[in-house]
This record gives C-alpha cells, structure tokens and sequence, in this order.
C-alpha cells in the first residue's frame, strides 16, 4: 500500500518529515530509501515514529520529493535481515537488580532474557553512534528517576522499550545492565559507528569481571 | 607547509567548513558554518572552493600571524582592525592580523586561500561542540596548516555585501511539523511578538525569550529528525532557534521553521538583540 497511510509534515524550506504508525513501518520505508536513494535527498533520519528527509535544493524540490516518498514502497519483514553485530557484555550493572525488580524476576533471569532477545537497531541519535536497540519482547523499563551525571563509556543499558551501548562517556538515565569493551563509535574505523539503523546485535554474556 | 599561528581567539574560534552531511541517520549532525553565505563568500573571495575550511570568530578577538605571504579576507560580522573585510588582502610573511570586537553581528569567517587544512574528521573540518566532534577549539599557540590552492585567484577586489544587522533583525517563518500541537494564539504570539535573543545562545542555538508560548498538547513527542531554522518549544515555552551543532533529533514539538536563507542571519544574532518571525 504504497503511501497509503504515511503523512507528510513540514519541515521549513529544505526538509520534510513523514510520519508513520508504529517502528516497524519506519524501519521498512528507512531501508526502502537507503536502498534505492531519492536523488537530491542529502540526509534520511529514522527515528520512533518518523523518518527526516533533508534535501538539497539545488538538486530538487520538496515537492518532487514528496511525490516520490508516497511512490515509495516500504520494504516488509526488514527486521532480521541486516548485518549481525555480537557484542560482548560484563553483567555487573549497578541497576541489574533494580530492573530484575521492575520485570519481577532476579538478575539472572534479566541477563537470560537480555542474551535471548535478537535485538534491531531502530534508529540514532543522543550522540554519535548511540543505537536505540528494539527487540520482540515485553521490555518497559522506566529511566532512572535521578540521571546519573556521568555513565562511563561502553555501559550497556534500557530505558522504555530500547536498549542500547553508550559509545562514550556522558550523563545518562538510563537502567545499567553492564558494560562492553566494544568500542560501538571509533573515529578511526570506517564506517566510525557500529550501531546503524537495521544492524541486529546479539549480546554476548562473558561473565561479570572487569 | 604555510601556515597561520593562532595568537589569540576571543570568546570562541573554531574551524568550520560545510559539516557532515549525510550521516544523520548515524546519529552525526551536520555542523559546519553557522553563517553559510558568509562562509562561502569568504572562500570565494580568496579562489577557495566553497567548503574549503575557514575559522569562524565569534564576537572578534582573533589575532594570527602568517609564516608566508597568504591572500585572506574576513567576511561576515565586520571587525575592527580588519583590513581584509568582504576584499582579499595579501597577509605579509611575519605579519598579524588582529580583529577587533565587530560593530554588528556576532560571527567572523577568515578565509585563507588554499583553506584551513587540518585533518578532517568524519569528512569534514568542523568542530561540533553539541557532539564533541572535529578539532579541537581554538586556543593561543595552536598552528593552523594552509592547504594548497585548488583555483585559480578570482581577481575580485571587494564583495558588495551589507553588513550583519543591528537593532530588530525580521526573518521568514513556516509553520513547522508540530504547530498542531499549539493554539492559533500561540502561533499569533510567535509571530508577533520581538522576541529577545539571550545570552545563552551558542552554536547549538538562538534561545529566544518573551512571554511563554502554550502549548495546546501535553503528549510526549517521541523524538523525531530536525534540521536547523528548527523553533523547538520546550516546557518553559520559551523557542530555542536551532543553528549549525543543533542535535539530530529532539523530543520537544517543532511549532515552525525559520526559511534555510534566513537562518545565516539569525546565526548573527548578538544577546540582547530582538528577533520577528514573519509568518
């Protein structure tokens, strides 16, 4: 149903924002631009229920390009198909008990079920590199009530329904499962970020010592 | 190599070129020149392309000295003590060149020909202080490689431009993707009101103060992509104007958007100055 059930907004003179229902409709018209990119469209940001497409307006209009996002055909069943990402994690999170009790279940069962999950990387932002992570199961956590000044980099965390792997130091409220030593951004590495929209990351328990 | 010794930097110097396009999706922003027009004017000025990296001078202050013969020129926000304004000048080996505060506007470009050449990060020469990305600000000591020239020097003398604007700045604005989200008479007040531009402004945004705009809807926005010229309303009900280090995405609904065009002269902007958004 091509364009059938998407929205346009404005988005001043050189963007437009679509707006769909739920993530899964994101991630399938993000990987439909990302495989058959619209000419003069500069950036395309996925993000909970919306997809930015910033354009270039010397290349072409926000009209052309609106025309062509409804033309656009969302890829279906697109979660599970992209690039598999292990990642290894240190299970000694100071919040694992805390959301052992907002699962009702001890900390083990957190770490089973946070290593089961196969989860999808929804979109970015925060900063570079950080990944919101989505999986198929039941996880809604709230944010700490107080943000912790500073969460060290490589901390492996929920909050609301996401996961996700803080590429380097920074305040934070989100509930510490563990930490990696994957460094997730890396100036030197091409392409810098590991974590991008449609990678499937597999998190690896390798036991709780530092 | 040539290049030019950062002597002093006043408030904040940094180098800037056209940013990071195409990585949003990353989480990377855009960054680059908050003031693109005068930007590119100035690499036009000195035979440059027109992303070549210049140092963008926030409220004057930058002093550098040249260790060869270098054809510069300063453009935006005018300096006193620059000799160099909107007019390619030859900056003599062993020579300074000294900007004073401007008269109008906050921001500075120095092009130099042949650009700034630090190494790029991420495609680009841009400092992102939002996202920590780029070189490092500028500090007194700091050698500031010049690249080679690309083009042939364009045998300009002087570039009529006006000058960054004093006093009220009036500026075009378009409803955003939430100005659904507010009544009409929040809209008739952001767009009648002077809105005063506060000290808090930086490269990340203009803050705008005045009476505080309601909001119609109390929902949650998820987060969702935005682009500079963005009026993002936060609680305080206050529009935060996003400029060049604006982050990648925001939580807080969009009411409207200032026209790309006009968003190089609200990167001029000086605390204190007031601001009209034409609707």
């Amino acid at each position: 149903m091509p364009g059938g059930g998407i929205r346009v907004l404005p988005s001043g003179s050189t963007a437009l924002l679509v707006e769909l229902a739920d993530l899964e409709e994101v991630l399938g018209l993000y990987a439909a631009l990302v495989e058959e990119p619209l000419p003069g469209v500069v950036d395309v940001v996925p993000a909970a229920r919306t997809v930015l497409l910033t354009v270039d307006p010397a290349a072409t209009t926000l009209e052309a390009v609106q025309a062509a996002v409804r033309r656009t055909t969302p890829r279906t069943g697109r979660r599970g198909t992209g690039e598999l990402l292990e990642v290894p994690v240190h299970y000694d999170g100071a919040d694992l008990a805390d959301v052992g009790e907002l699962l009702g279940c001890d900390p083990d069962e957190v770490v089973r079920r946070h290593t089961a999950e196969e989860w999808t990387v929804a979109f970015c932002g925060f900063s570079p590199g950080f990944g919101y992570l989505t999986g198929a199961g039941a996880w809604d956590v709230p944010r700490r009530a107080t943000p912790r000044t500073r969460v060290p980099a490589g901390s492996v965390a929920l909050a609301g329904e996401f996961s996700g792997v803080y590429p380097r130091a920074s305040p934070g409220g989100w509930q510490l499962l563990g930490h990696t030593g994957l460094a997730v951004f890396d100036l030197s590495r091409d392409p810098a970020a590991l974590l991008r929209p449609g990678t499937r990351v597999r998190f690896v328990d390798v036991g709780s010592g530092r | 190599m040539t290049a030019l010794t950062v002597l002093a930097t006043g408030p904040l110097s940094t180098v800037q070129d056209a940013g990071r396009p195409g990585q949003a999706a990353w989480g990377i922003g855009r960054s680059g020149a908050c003031d693109r027009a005068a930007h590119r004017l100035a690499n036009r000025l000195v035979g440059n392309d027109e992303d070549a990296a210049t140092v963008e001078v926030t409220f004057g202050g930058l002093a550098v000295r040249a260790d060869a013969d270098v054809l510069v020129t300063t453009t935006g926000a005018r300096c006193a003590g620059s000799s160099c304004h909107d007019a390619p000048v030859t900056l003599p080996a062993g020579a300074e060149l000294r900007l004073g505060p401007p008269a109008t506007g906050l921001r500075t470009y120095l092009a130099v020909r042949g650009g700034i050449a630090v190494p790029p990060v991420l495609g680009s020469r841009s400092t992102d202080l939002l996202a920590g990305l780029g070189p490092a600000v500028l500090s007194p000591g700091v050698v500031l490689p010049v690249g080679d020239p690309t083009r042939p020097e364009p045998g300009v003398d002087l570039a009529p431009v006006p000058d960054p604007a004093g006093g009220t700045v009036t500026v075009r604005v378009l409803p955003g993707p939430r100005r659904d989200w507010f009544p009409d008479a929040a809209w008739a007040a952001l767009t009648a009101t002077a809105w005063v531009v506060s000290s808090d402004s930086n490269r990340v945004g203009v803050r705008l103060e005045g009476a505080p705009l309601e909001r119609s809807s109390t929902r949650e926005l998820p987060s969702e992509g935005m682009v500079r010229g963005a009026l993002q309303v936060p609680p305080s009900g206050q529009p935060v104007l996003f400029l060049a280090d604006h982050p990648v995405t925001g939580g807080y609904p969009v009411i409207g958007y200032v026209t790309d065009g006009d968003v190089d002269r609200c990167a001029q902007l000086r605390p204190g100055q007031l601001l009209r958004l034409r609707g």
